[in-house]
């Protein structure tokens, strides 16, 4: 073989290769760009949520052939958890067709995408977290802090301290200290706290623990000096093992810790050991493999060796079932939007415009298999949570056990705050408030 | 510091400023027509506040000889500060938010330069360390800072110079390559001035430089002030072109070694070094992500292509500073004088 004609097979076969790797582009099909991290310290996260996820989408497609027959398609790219990394996975993916919704699953990377999905006009999912303030879709059309966002969170989380209390007039004089991560993430919720501490006469002491987290002597001893009667544990990744074998170790009760959100699950306990016996946390979603929609993922995706956790044994763990239901939410918006779109890929402005929609009463979630895993929601063009309940759960050592009924936030008392916020940013960005007409108007191609 | 060696070599044929200028022609008069979006977003802007940020550096540590690693540092002073004259002073126009924004970063680089009149090499290294740490830590602490913003993390303000809005990705990257265009060349200017002379006399040698009259501590500290405040501005630019956002996290320890690899792979004491360690540095990783979710996407999952990338990346630059310790720079110096040599004798 010639050196010329080495070089033309070369090139013949890559372009078969290419031809190849291109799908057809003439199905139906609806693209998730997902901005995953499967390495660096909050891998477990993110292995477990992007894992969950994958499985319901890829049980769609198995067991459905897709929504209404539009296949669900999507990529990974590594953020690891870093903003400059997720901006640029942000511009490498936004070219591909059919972008439906972001879940970058990090609040640094979903602020820097607000600017940026919103000239795109394709909605950003925070679920259980972001930037509270996103709740009003009068000011923030295509951010969705799915479920519940930072200050419900917060409102949950004090409404069951005070339940353990004996009621909310009991909080008076009580202290509570807040041990939050250093980041975006871990600083949303400090005003709130400020405030429920005036207005129920606690007092409130909160503690910054640098990213990552993996050394935190000095604030269990700041603690054990300000011997509060709670603590609320806001972290993430390697900071909870730590944060619950820190108070072992300075002698704080770790049946008086209270976990959020994004320290409720089996990642963050099972390191600590026995440390973590007793520990309190919320959640959105109980864990647990026995609803039906995880047999099903169990059956058919990972019957079909197509199931994305490599270790079966996370199947039903928090961020996996987090994962599961950030699933149903994406998929259900897709499916409320092609009723009244059509059933074909749809514009990231139709896809807002399903999520806007997105109303699943507690019938609707049985139906889907989901009965228990979470409770409801009830998005609107302005209410862009969508009133998520929350639940407690108690480490046992082996597993989570619910101990709390389904309990709902203080909406009413939170509503004006965030309002106020929102208006500060509309005003200083210059941002005309969205009317119930506006968000009627939709991009459709 | 072997490096300057190859970096006073000129090409034998053309006049010294016909490549910058055809560069820079390109820059605006091309680039900006066929660019893609993900071009200016993920690798343009970058590439720019990097390679500014590395000018910086190089002044320090390249020419003055003086190991640094708070640039990072200095990168959040000038972003944040640039962001606080723009919010709370009436009327002050973005550039000169920014220009003051380089004098904080200056004023900052004074300070923890001072070290340097006693510690040498590591130990100053490790004093720079302080830099990284506190400036982190207040700007965390104080959320003055960030205007109170609940998360800590502040939106950019939009860019506008004169009433003209730099608008979308070109906007945004005709804004950056502005300012690096004329900081580079005030950078290039000093070096080859007495004082950038001075610089050169500290490192090699001081005592040496102190016996033919230099007044070291004087130059030490401007070296400082000079390199603090294009780190500064290139805080400015990464925070306000690039990511549209500003939080303190951004600019870890990570970053620091990020720009003082940048220099030690492009060159160090020289100018263009800067760039071509930024373009290594910015663009390599990408390709080689690209490369392999595109080969090995379906077979394996995103985080073993990433770790898989690391061991790559980590093991060309490696192999890279084996074969060619002085950078980037002699390695583009020598392919070019050989190109020419070949030319010449056809």
């Amino acid at each position: 073989m010639t050196f010329l004609s080495t070089i033309k097979a070369a090139a013949l076969s890559a372009a078969m290769i290419v031809s190849v790797a291109l799908p057809a582009a003439h199905a139906d099909e609806q693209y998730f760009p997902l901005q995953s991290y499967r390495v660096g310290p909050y891998a477990a996260g993110g292995t477990g949520f992007f894992g969950g996820f994958i499985d319901y989408l890829n049980l769609i497609n198995i067991r459905d052939g897709g929504v209404n027959g539009v296949k669900l398609t999507w990529d990974e790219c590594e953020t690891q958890y870093e903003v400059e990394r997720g901006v640029e996975c942000y511009e490498r993916q936004k070219s591909h067709a059919g972008a439906a919704a972001w879940n970058p699953l990090s609040v640094g990377i979903a602020y820097a995408m607000i600017d940026r999905i919103t000239a795109d006009k394709v909605p950003l999912i925070t679920v259980n977290h972001g930037r509270t303030d996103s709740t009003d879709g009068r000011v923030f059309p295509y951010v969705f802090p799915l479920l519940l966002n930072p200050y419900s969170e917060t409102s949950g989380i004090v409404n069951y301290i005070a339940s353990k209390e004996g009621g909310i007039d009991k909080l008076k004089g009580k202290k509570i200290v807040v041990l939050y991560h250093g980041s975006p993430y871990g600083k949303e919720t400090i005003p709130i706290y400020e405030l429920l501490a005036q207005k129920y006469g606690f007092t409130v002491q909160q503690i910054e623990v640098p990213h990552p987290g993996n050394e935190q002597q000095s604030q269990w001893l700041t603690i054990r000096r300000a011997k509060p009667d709670f603590v609320v544990l806001r972290g993430w990744g390697v900071m909870n093992p730590v944060a619950l074998k820190t108070a072992v170790k300075v002698g704080y009760p770790v049946d008086h810790i209270v976990g959020n959100v994004w320290s409720n699950s089996e990642e963050d306990v099972i390191p600590a050991g026995d440390a973590a016996k007793g520990y309190t946390a919320i959640t959105t979603q109980a864990s647990g493999n026995s609803y039906p929609v995880v047999q099903e993922i169990v059956k058919t995706v990972y019957g079909a060796g197509k199931g994305n956790l490599e270790d079966k044994s996370r199947i039903g763990s928090v961020y996996h079932n987090l994962g599961i239901v950030n699933g149903i939410l994406n998929v259900e918006a897709i499916r409320v939007a092609q009723e009244k779109f059509g059933h074909r890929t749809l514009t990231g402005d139709e896809v807002r415009w399903g999520f806007e929609h997105l109303k699943l009463d507690p019938a609707k979630v049985e139906a889907l298999g989901a009965k228990d895993l979470f409770h409801s929601i009830n998005v609107s063009w302005d209410n862009h949570e969508g009133e998520g309940y929350v639940t407690f759960q108690q480490w046992d050592g082996k597993k989570w056990n619910v101990v709390s009924d389904w309990i709902a936030p203080d909406w009413a008392l939170l509503r004006p705050i965030i309002e106020k916020s929102a208006e500060a940013y509309a005003k200083e960005k210059g941002i005309k408030l969205r009317t119930a007409d506006d968000a009627n108007a939709v991009t459709t191609n | 510091m072997t490096a300057i060696t190859g970096s006073f070599s000129s090409a034998p044929v053309l006049p010294k400023w016909i490549v910058p200028f055809l560069l820079l022609a390109f820059a605006y008069g091309v680039v900006p027509l066929i660019g893609s979006s993900y071009l200016f977003e993920a690798i343009l802007l970058p590439f720019l506040a990097l390679s500014l940020a590395g000018v910086g550096l190089n002044i320090l540590t390249g020419y003055a000889g003086q190991v640094s690693l708070g640039s990072a540092a200095f990168m959040a002073a000038g972003a944040f500060a640039a962001y606080n004259f723009n919010l709370r002073v009436e009327g002050l126009p973005l550039i000169g938010s920014i220009f003051l924004a380089g004098i904080v970063a200056a004023a900052i680089g004074i300070v923890f330069g001072l070290p340097s009149l006693r510690l040498k090499g590591f130990y100053l290294a490790v004093s720079t360390l302080a830099a990284q740490f506190f400036v982190q830590w207040a700007l965390t602490k104080f959320s003055w800072f960030s205007n109170d913003s609940a998360s800590g993390v502040i939106d950019a303000p939009k860019l506008s110079i004169a009433g003209f809005a730099f608008d979308g990705a070109v906007g945004r990257y005709l804004f950056a390559l502005t300012i690096v265009t004329a900081l580079t060349f005030l950078a290039y200017r000093l070096v080859s001035s007495q004082t950038g002379r001075n610089f050169i006399a500290i490192r090699d040698n001081e005592t040496a430089a102190r016996i033919i009259g230099i007044p070291v501590l004087k130059t030490k500290l401007l070296a400082f002030a000079i390199s603090s405040f294009i780190i500064g501005v290139a805080g400015v630019i990464w925070a306000f072109a690039y990511l549209r956002t500003v939080e303190p996290d951004g600019f870890d320890l990570d970053r620091s070694f990020q720009i003082l690899f940048i220099i030690i792979i492009g060159g160090l004491a020289s100018i263009r070094g800067a760039f071509f360690g930024a373009a290594l540095i910015v663009v390599f990783p990408l390709a080689l992500s690209r490369l392999g979710g595109f080969l090995l996407g379906d077979v394996f999952d995103s985080g073993v292509l990433d770790m898989s990338q690391r061991i790559v990346l980590g093991a060309l630059i490696i192999l890279f500073l084996i074969l060619e310790p002085d950078g980037l720079v002699a390695l583009w110096d020598r392919v070019r004088r050989r190109l020419l040599f070949a030319w010449q004798s056809t």
